[in-house]
């Protein structure tokens, strides 16, 4: 009770330093993750432990080819979005026409990666956690540690080279998507042609906004597979915990990925 | 050469937070022995299972497998070490994403470059003994909690270890299918000369295949010998146990009254 004038600053503070403390650990964790998985890559085959390349194929077409419809859907709303409110404001100007230049670039550089990143968070960095805390759970992570294979290179290394393959070429496919959605918006409202838009479209954008809208990708690849496989090997407490770890890894991931993509926007841009 | 025991633990001192778990346990199983690691709930003894399996670190002391100390060893070492031991997790631990076959191949397709068909061929032989001939295109989720049991036991054996760990092993069955499990465990001694530690609380299970029991109580040994020895113990905490009678701890009244006010 004598203490209560300073427990009134104390504990927040307390708090606060707590929080950092966990930010930063968990930060760590991520990290060695991220190294550990990249080690078993390289290092694995020559210690008896490879990384299955059939697995990280499967992975391939569990993340990739299953996401192409949705994706599709998404990005060409994106394109016809865009095309509206481009039209919208550049009508102001009377320069309708220019908006092919506003759907390439802001499709490529941003839009692209951005909702792909986010879709491939919500499906595959939620089952991630999901997977990953179930056999955290029902001790099948301790299973194969005993087993002498290491959980980290028989359940993260794979993730992460199918990761690495498939979004870019995820953010390829829902560039293109979003430019078609953009296409047939502009055809129906101002009629302009498919190949006129196509041609200027192709003659504003450079290989650079195409590749720093992949580079992008990889960086979120990267964010997705960590966050999700991270929540899902802390889970502790059931199935309440799983269910925890997955909303948790969802939108951390969504988090992470926005902050990364303005600091990149911010440094590519300079 | 062979070490002279099998599994040596000398002063092992867990903690887990600041909670000290397992307080200076020291143990030695031979070569080809059944031991049971008896206790009440909270005795200590699924966490001592743990650190034998080498998946936690200890606060002090030492763990030696087939005389190599587990926290010394390369990682290299300790992957091989890995090869000569089998563990039945007491909800089985099966790959749920993977068939019963595939379960119990994966040890073999992860160590070994035997051809699929050889593995194939093998993890049958190994769901023969575990009495599950044909099951092994079936999923884990379709399973009866006795025969995923089994087919983890199955898993367990498939490369043949030196050293088998149970934990829990007649958790959750019914008598009979417990009984089942237990000759199986008695099977696979007698026929490999497997060393075997069994983590349980279940007397008449222990009592019918140990070589040795070892009696855990608060983190720390009670009694390590024979079922007979163990019967006829004087050890207070001992007969407790084995004649299912509650706890007369006496109450200490300052700690007590400190535990209710929350400044203990």
């Amino acid at each position: 009770m004598a203490e209560s004038g300073v427990g009134g600053i104390r504990q927040p503070l307390e708090n606060l330093g707590k929080a950092s403390a966990d930010f930063i650990e968990e930060f760590g964790y991520y990290l060695a993750l991220i190294f550990e998985s990249f080690y078993w890559i390289a290092v694995g085959p020559f210690k008896r432990q490879p990384v299955r390349f059939s697995v990280a194929m499967s992975q391939m077409v569990e993340i990739g080819i299953a996401a192409l419809p949705i994706v599709f859907i998404l990005s060409f709303a994106i394109g016809v979005m865009l095309a509206i409110q481009g039209v919208h404001t550049l009508k102001q100007f009377g320069a309708e026409t220019q908006v092919v230049l506003g759907i390439a670039l802001s499709v490529t550089r941003e839009f692209g990666p951005l909702i792909t990143g986010i879709l491939v968070a919500g499906r595959t960095g939620s089952a991630l956690a999901a997977r990953v805390g179930t056999m955290q759970v029902n001790q099948e992570v301790d299973a194969l540690r005993v087993m002498g294979i290491n959980p980290v290179r028989y359940l993260v290394s794979p993730v992460l080279i199918a990761m690495l393959v498939m979004m870019p070429l995820i953010t390829l496919f829902s560039d293109l998507a979003a430019m078609f959605g953009g296409a047939v918006y502009c055809n129906l409202d101002l009629g302009l042609g498919y190949v006129a838009y196509w041609d200027q479209g192709t003659t504003f954008i450079t290989p650079n906004d195409v590749l720093q809208g992949l580079f992008k990708s990889l960086v979120f690849a990267v964010i997705i597979t960590l966050i999700g496989v991270s929540n899902g090997f802390s889970v502790t407490g059931g199935a309440e915990g799983v269910g925890r770890a997955t909303t948790r890894a969802v939108v951390l991931a969504i988090s992470y990925l926005v902050l990364a993509d303005m600091t990149f926007t911010y440094f590519l841009n300079r | 050469m062979e070490p002279e025991h099998a599994i040596e633990v000398e002063n092992l001192v867990t903690h887990y937070g600041t909670r000290k778990i397992l307080d200076g346990v020291d143990l030695t199983i031979e070569h080809g022995e059944i031991n049971i690691i008896m206790g009440g709930s909270g005795s200590g003894k699924s966490t001592l299972l743990r650190h034998l399996l080498g998946l936690h670190t200890a606060t002090s002391g030492c763990i030696k497998l087939l005389g190599q100390d587990i926290d010394k060893i390369s990682p290299s070492e300790l992957h091989d070490l890995r090869t000569n031991m089998g563990v039945s997790f007491q909800g089985g631990a099966l790959i749920s994403s993977m068939t019963v076959g595939e379960n119990v191949q994966l040890p073999l397709r992860e160590h070994t470059k035997l051809d699929d068909s050889t593995m194939g061929i093998m993890a049958r032989m190994k769901l023969e003994v575990v009495n599950l001939g044909g099951f092994e295109d079936l999923m884990p989720s379709q399973l009866s909690g006795g025969m995923i049991k089994r087919a983890a036991l199955a898993r367990a054996i498939v490369m043949d270890p030196k050293m088998l760990f149970f934990d829990e092993p007649s958790a959750g069955l019914d008598p009979v299918a417990s009984s089942e499990l237990d000759d199986l465990i008695l099977k696979l001694r007698d026929s490999m000369q497997m060393t075997i530690v069994v983590v349980t609380h279940e007397l008449e299970s222990a009592f019918k295949i140990a070589d040795r029991i070892t009696v855990l109580d608060h983190g720390k040994i009670l009694l390590a010998g024979t079922v007979e020895e163990v019967k006829n113990s004087s050890i207070e905490r001992v007969q407790d146990l084995l004649n299912r009678r509650s706890r007369n701890d006496d109450i200490d009244a300052d700690q007590y009254m400190d535990r209710l006010t929350g400044d203990a």
